[in-house]
């Protein structure tokens, strides 16, 4: 099977020698003026890199994601209908769309990484049908090369040629993941410009939440501070000339007092619930829950307290769950469960009501979805119709770590990197390159080079081999580190 | 400060608990115009508890939200006391009610609790009067509390068997309000009011009990038992 897919990756691989010549072609027409040619040679490039990436990513079963900037946004004509390109106005968007695109692919350094990997792929991709097409060969040749003796030894060559290939699939596949996988660089700019979205939100949505607080604060306390005021002015000039009527007027303004203090302490409970700031969220939610005219179970297991504004966010998105379980979902009993893996806050709201609810139609959960985005929640929603609703909330990074420093490599990393740099001088130069110059050379001096006192057909074979080797070492020595470096780099900082 | 050194009736000791100055003030020269001596006036939760454990007062006037923590430190200090003084009378006063601190406070079922929002500081004449009945030993929630639970036991049996007069009684009735009292509220006669509470008593399952305390607690441990 997987010798099957090494024969097939390598004959695309050097199929790809045509593409080359191809976009060699085009770009050559490209810079004698014809630049009509780039675009579609560009997409013709990126679909033969797709393929190779959805490939990669069967193989590895890890995804393999493009890794191209967004395309530029539509242009927009101006006010008098005419559509711009820098500093020149055309009739229709066609030019301005084109230039857009164009300059898109040409500044997108992920464009030149693939015509990178494309150049340089049927030398490494060609190695993947090379190699064990020659071992078998080899192997099978053998027996007439030197000595029909050598015959099990010939098999074992080309038996060594076909196990080799998941080898050359994985290698083949790491090499794929280097120049065609977003690079740290491009994986944080996407980041960048989702915060940057997210956040423009969570500032849109607290900039209403704000709006709304000083209308309900001016209709609200503030009128009847203002209708307070006055009355006590009228008690002030009734006092002596009618005491039973002032007295009315105060048991009035005490009245007003009152509703004033309840209207602030419903406002506040929009704001920030007190109990929520007293004992935190499970408790909150425990009050949230005696308050609901629903039966709900409660259960909390949290180890510390999240952050107020995550501890606030989740809070307000269990109590609008919950009031679409009663409003809408016909419900009777809720179960909430709120509880705390790794650093994540998990939050499920489940209820036995009549289902159906869809987040593209009620703001209500769009304004849940809204408000866990600022801290890259998610709202999961399974609700078929006519069965119960669950509402699953996932919080990552909610909690406090254990432990913030990032871990040190494993062990085995480290025991690789010291023999890659202790050893891998070895085969690489003494029984290597050099057992490589004295045979070129063809001197009789075999000193300690292993590879001239073995037979003469399998000299060349070891002399190839401890350079593999050698490299290899070398290779991992310095790749390890850097692979993992880069890998807590993306893992460390919130996804 | 031990007890009264003053000649005539022994006044009732309070201690308050309060952050804020006006009101920890209002309330020292209300209750003393009511003829209780204020023993300790304190601002902060752990002062609260050491006055409530060394002075062991008639009463205590509690505010929820108390320094060092801003959080719920005087109900924290409150329970602890309690724990320590079986049956100690607390008055906790709040900006805001729970039905869940309500619940922590009746959790041990030895009365003499009171809690109330802050505005019912602003009838002098009611306030007092549940001070007075926390001190001996009553229970008084606050209407708020009350509607609250019924609102949220609304919807479940048998409390929906309830006649409209019915729940009115079992309202007042929480409230720590005895039959007459009762009956003076809602212009009944006290056996009508009687009838009332031995149906709701029926029909909740419960055996009547003459006890103001224990039948608020039955009240509310009935409400417990619902959900």
């Amino acid at each position: 099977m997987t010798t099957g897919w090494t024969l097939a990756m390598g004959a695309m691989a050097l199929v790809d020698v045509g593409l080359i010549m191809l976009g060699m072609l085009a770009g050559l027409f490209t810079i004698v003026g014809l630049i009509f040619c780039f675009p579609p040679m560009i997409k013709l490039i990126r679909r033969r890199t797709a393929l190779a990436r959805r490939l990669t990513g069967r193989w590895l079963g890890a995804e393999v994601l493009p890794p191209y900037l967004p395309p530029p946004p539509p242009v927009r004509p101006q006010p008098d209908g005419w559509y711009r390109y820098q500093r020149q106005l055309y009739k229709t968007p066609w030019w301005p769309e084109w230039n857009n695109r164009a300059k898109w692919m040409f500044a997108d350094p992920g464009t030149w990484r693939d015509a990178a990997w494309l150049v340089l792929n049927p030398v490494i991709g060609g190695s993947l049908v090379l190699l064990p097409v020659a071992l078998i060969g080899y192997g099978v040749a053998l027996p007439w090369l030197w000595a029909p003796q050598a015959a099990p030894l010939g098999v074992a060559v080309a038996a060594l040629g076909i196990a080799a290939t998941p080898w050359l699939l994985r290698f083949y596949g790491w090499w794929n993941k280097l120049l065609l996988a977003p690079t740290a660089r491009s994986v944080l700019a996407g980041r960048i410009r989702r915060l940057d979205q997210v956040r423009l939100e969570a500032a849109d949505s607290q900039a209403a939440e704000l709006r709304r607080i000083e209308r309900d604060l001016h209709d609200g306390a503030q009128a009847r501070l203002v209708a307070i005021g006055m009355t006590l002015g009228a008690v002030e000039e009734l006092v002596d000339k009618d005491p039973e009527a002032a007295k009315a007027l105060l048991a009035k303004s005490r009245e007003a007092s009152s509703t004033a203090l309840t209207e602030l302490r419903d406002l506040v409970r929009g704001i920030h619930p007190p109990v929520l700031a007293e004992r935190g969220l499970g408790d909150a939610v425990r009050a949230l829950a005696l308050d609901s005219p629903l039966k709900v179970t409660v259960t909390v297991d949290l180890k510390s307290r999240p952050e107020a504004p995550v501890e606030s966010a989740a809070y307000f998105s269990i109590s609008e769950l919950l009031t679409n379980a009663a409003r809408h979902g016909g419900a009777e009993r809720v179960w909430i469960d709120i509880s705390g893996r790794g650093r994540t806050l998990r939050v499920t709201v489940t209820d036995d009501g009549s289902g159906g609810a869809d987040p593209s139609r009620g703001s209500g959960l769009r304004g849940i979805e809204r408000r866990l985005a600022a801290f890259d929640g998610v709202l999961a929603l399974n609700s078929p119709p006519g069965g119960s609703t669950t509402a699953t909330i996932d919080l990552p990074f909610a909690l406090a770590a254990a432990q913030r420093d990032t871990p040190s490599m494993p062990k085995w990393m480290y025991a690789v990197v010291g023999i890659g740099w202790c050893l891998g001088w070895l085969p690489l130069f003494p029984q290597g390159i050099v057992a490589m110059i004295l045979k070129i050379v063809g001197t009789d001096e075999r000193s300690w080079f292993l590879a001239l006192y073995l037979p003469e057909p399998l000299q060349w074979p070891l002399i190839i081999f401890n350079i593999f080797l050698g490299m290899t070492l070398y290779g991992l020595a310095i790749g390890l580190p850097l692979a993992y470096s880069r890998k807590q780099e993306l893992c460390g900082s919130s996804l | 400060m031990a007890h009264p050194s003053k000649v005539g009736p022994v006044l009732p000791r309070v201690v308050i608990a309060e952050d804020l100055y006006l009101l920890r003030d209002g309330l020292v020269h209300l209750l003393q115009a009511h003829d209780f001596e204020v023993v300790a006036a304190v601002e902060s939760g752990p002062e609260l508890l050491t006055a409530l454990t060394t002075l062991r007062p008639d009463v205590a006037v509690v505010d929820v939200r108390l320094p060092p923590t801003f959080t719920d430190e005087g109900l924290q200090a409150a329970l602890a006391a309690r724990r320590a003084v079986p049956g100690l009378p607390v008055l906790v006063l709040s900006q805001h009610v729970e039905q869940l601190y309500a619940r922590e406070l009746l959790a041990d079922g030895s009365g003499a609790i009171g809690y109330l929002l802050k505005d019912r500081v602003f009838n002098a004449e009611q306030f007092i009067d549940a001070v007075r009945r926390v001190a001996s030993g009553g229970t008084v929630m606050d209407p708020e509390v009350i509607a609250k639970l019924l609102a949220s036991t609304a919807r479940h049996q048998p409390l929906g068997a309830l006649t409209p007069r019915e729940r009115e009684v079992l309202e007042l009735m929480a409230e720590g309000r005895s039959n007459a009292a009762i009956a003076q509220r809602l212009y009944l006669s006290e056996s009508a009011v009687g009838k009332h509470t031995a149906g709701i008593f029926t029909k909740l399952g419960l055996s009547p009990s003459d006890d103001d305390n224990r039948r608020v607690l039955a009240v509310l441990a009935y409400l417990n038992a619902a959900r």
